[in-house]
């Protein structure tokens, strides 16, 4: 097991808040928020990953085979669940907004200032 | 019944309810939905009290603990040691008396979803429940996100205008962001010690020294945290939520949400971090103080400029939790149940005020202090209750909040001597700045303020009213609430069963080491004997000095409304709240490294 995969995770993280800075579109903003929350399913499979290990499943596996680690699958099972709910909500809002608004550019919204 | 068997139903009872409003809420007619979302409310409020009363007797004894189902390694977990389940309660009652409050908002609701505001805020209840609730850290997280998800899309209720949009959007990504960060800090400490829950990360830190990897779950957990308690530099998001969100969310959002991060940040350290295989106590003290003073001056000095009235409430919101962080980060059982009592007194008097100006909102169409000025002095039962509220912010005795203040500040006058005059200095500018807006538009005092310059920042406070059409007679509910809050703040000061319990409940909340082992092993937590928080000489003083600071500077600010140097030097500062998210996320990640810098010496 390599540091990789915990550098990558941090990239991820960090060019998706890069994104999120400076972008000039709403939607490429939430894009780029899925983005980062990426980053935690690369973190979470890699915590979990062991040498040598095969999936968690038993039924076509000796009991004493080495697998890796279960509990953060699910995690990051519940961490897409939660991912697509907040991207859904964001995406909707973001859609009224161009309706009501006429633009999804972050810069002409400037009704809440001071 | 047991006890710890009633803790899943303070999370569960209210997601059935919500269940059942969007189920069958287009069938019922408005009336009907209301109820049962009531009922459904005040159910889960019954449930979390019983617990709280079960759980708060005086005396040794275990506080509830439920293992769902049984799962004990990795599993659901919910803790109702006394402040946790207090908060429960706090959330609860709020939640019904918003309910209550929103009888005849939205008169006219979306064709077919006429449940849809209930469920929603019931959703919220439960995510907020299960956040005070829950012993683990990964359930934290959901808890978190669940609550963040619906809040965005109460703040974005009314989605025909484009203001809640874009403070809903804001909000959101600021929010996920900051749960992002939480969950990669919850990860690194699962890849520490192989746990999940509170205690057991906890216990294992505590077998090995700190180093960097502790220092950045640390750091990431607590980001997240603060961005839901409103710290600065990750406050900007919520000012712009807060002006736009409907005023029912926006009592609920002020009034405990925001609370519930400082409560995540204190939760968090005391149970996982507090050992010897964590944050040292002075490294955190030091981080969390600076902070926190750095979110009171910048929230009180940004409150007194606007004339946005929710938005003057909201920055009030930043400044309050500046003090409740500095109440956490002097690490002592006094400064937790002070802030406890501090949060209970000021959520019933920020909802109050809220309220009031959601009345002026559906009656005159905006919620300018200028443009406001003089016409409300036909409503004088509404500017009494603001008018107490504004006195009771800035923590006159014996309000809930006064007394919270009161014994927040002695207990931070322990660590640094000048924190006394902070925590005076903040309450006197954010009640004054509530009063000079009451002296304004309810009793019409002083001159017509003149409309600043142009090029200024400014956010004005033209709003559509949340009622069908513009209210001609006051509704009883909309002035029954508020009231009904302020006498809970009143009673909260005033009744010392409530101070012993506080007490009591501070005390075994900063008990690491009992709560490791009534979660664990299931040994009776006995609560360490402490004398309970009550009314000192000295904090009836400040608080009338507070109070009678507040007052002087309304006056003065009515009196002379012309723009003075405070405004001009301040421009920058108002500048940096540009409503723009790529500057928020910007400051976030600002934020974050400060933090780092702030606990870095922490690392042997």
């Amino acid at each position: 097991m390599t540091v990789l995969p915990y550098l990558v995770a941090g990239w991820i993280f960090l060019i998706g808040v890069y994104g999120l800075v400076t972008s000039r579109d709403l939607i490429h903003a939430v894009g780029c928020l899925a983005v980062t929350q990426s980053s935690t399913y690369v973190l979470l499979l890699a915590v979990g990953y062991r040498d040598g290990g095969t999936a968690p499943v038993f039924a076509d596996a000796p009991t004493d085979s080495r697998v890796v680690d279960p509990v953060v699958q699910a995690l990051a099972l519940t961490d897409i669940v939660v991912g697509a709910t907040v991207t859904a909500l964001l995406l909707a809002l973001v859609v009224q907004l161009r309706k009501r608004h006429g633009t999804v550019d972050p810069d002409a919204l400037s009704e809440l200032k001071g | 019944m047991d006890t710890a068997r009633l803790l899943p139903l303070v999370v569960a009872v209210p997601l059935l309810g919500a269940a059942v409003l969007v189920a069958t809420g287009r069938r019922l007619p408005r009336l009907v939905s209301d109820i049962v979302g009531c009922a459904f409310a005040a159910v889960t409020a019954a449930t979390a009290l019983l617990v709280l009363f079960r759980a708060g007797r005086p005396g040794p004894g275990a506080y509830p603990v439920e293992w769902v189902s049984g799962w004990r390694r990795v599993g659901i977990v919910l803790v109702g040691d006394p402040l946790g389940a207090g908060l429960a309660a706090l959330v609860s009652l709020l939640v019904v008396a918003v309910l209550v409050y929103s009888w005849r908002y939205f008169e006219e609701p979306p064709r077919r979803h006429t449940g849809s505001f209930p469920a929603l805020i019931l959703v919220f209840q439960a995510g907020m429940c299960g956040f005070a609730l829950t012993g683990d850290l990964f359930n934290a997280f959901v808890f978190f996100e669940l609550m963040g998800v619906v809040a965005y899309a109460l703040t974005g209720f009314r989605v025909e205008e484009p203001k809640p949009l874009q403070g809903a959007l804001a909000f959101g990504v600021v929010n996920s962001l900051g749960g992002y960060a939480t969950l990669l800090g919850i990860t690194l400490l699962y890849a520490r010690t192989g746990e999940l829950g509170f205690a057991q990360i906890g216990r294992r830190l505590d077998t090995e020294g700190p180093d960097g990897l502790v220092l950045a779950a640390f750091v990431l957990v607590t980001t997240g945290l603060l961005v839901k308690a409103a710290a600065v530099p990750f406050h900007f998001w919520l000012p712009d939520a807060h002006a736009v969100a409907p005023t029912p969310v926006c009592m609920l959002l002020s009034g405990v949400m925001v609370e519930l991060g400082v409560y995540g940040v204190a939760r968090v350290y005391w149970t996982v971090f507090s050992g010897p295989g964590g944050l040292s106590h002075p490294d955190f003290t030091r981080a969390l103080l600076v902070l926190g003073v750095l979110t009171a001056l910048l929230g009180a000095a940004m409150c007194w400029q606007q004339r946005h009235l929710k938005r003057l409430l909201a920055f009030s919101t930043v400044a309050h939790t500046g003090l409740f962080l500095i109440g956490v980060a002097v690490l002592t059982p006094e400064g937790i149940s002070g802030t406890a009592l501090y949060v209970l007194g000021h959520a019933g008097v920020k909802a109050a005020l809220f309220a009031c100006v959601g009345v002026l909102l559906d009656r005159y169409a905006t919620v300018d202090e200028h443009e406001l000025f003089g016409r409300a002095r036909e409503l004088p039962e509404a500017g009494a209750l603001f008018a107490v509220g504004g006195l009771a912010l800035s923590g006159l005795p014996p309000f809930g909040s006064g007394l919270g203040k009161a014994v927040a500040e002695e207990a931070a006058g322990h660590t640094a001597a000048w924190l006394p005059a902070l925590y005076v200095l903040v309450s006197a500018v954010t009640g004054g700045a509530v009063l000079r807006a009451g002296l304004r538009i309810f009793a019409g005092a002083g001159r017509r303020p003149r409309d600043g310059e142009e090029d200024e920042p400014e956010t004005t406070g033209e709003e559509e009213p949340e009622t069908g059409g513009r209210l001609r007679r006051i509704p009883v509910p909309l002035l029954a609430v508020p009231a009904a809050l302020l006498a809970a703040s009143l009673a909260i000061g005033v009744i010392p069963a409530v101070g012993s319990a506080v007490g009591r409940a501070g005390a075994l909340f900063t008990d690491t080491g009992g709560y490791r082992r009534t979660v664990l092993d299931g040994h009776a937590a006995a609560a360490p004997a402490h004398p309970p928080p009550h009314w000192q000489l000295t904090g009836i003083l400040l608080g009338l000095l507070s109070a009678a600071l507040a007052v002087t500077l309304a006056t003065l600010a009515v009196r002379r409304p012309a723009r003075t140097g405070t405004a001009a030097l301040l421009a920058p500062v108002r500048r940096l709240q540009s409503g723009h998210i790529g500057d928020y996320v910007a400051w976030l990640v600002a934020g974050t490294a400060l933090l780092t810098v702030l606990t870095v010496p922490g690392v042997r």
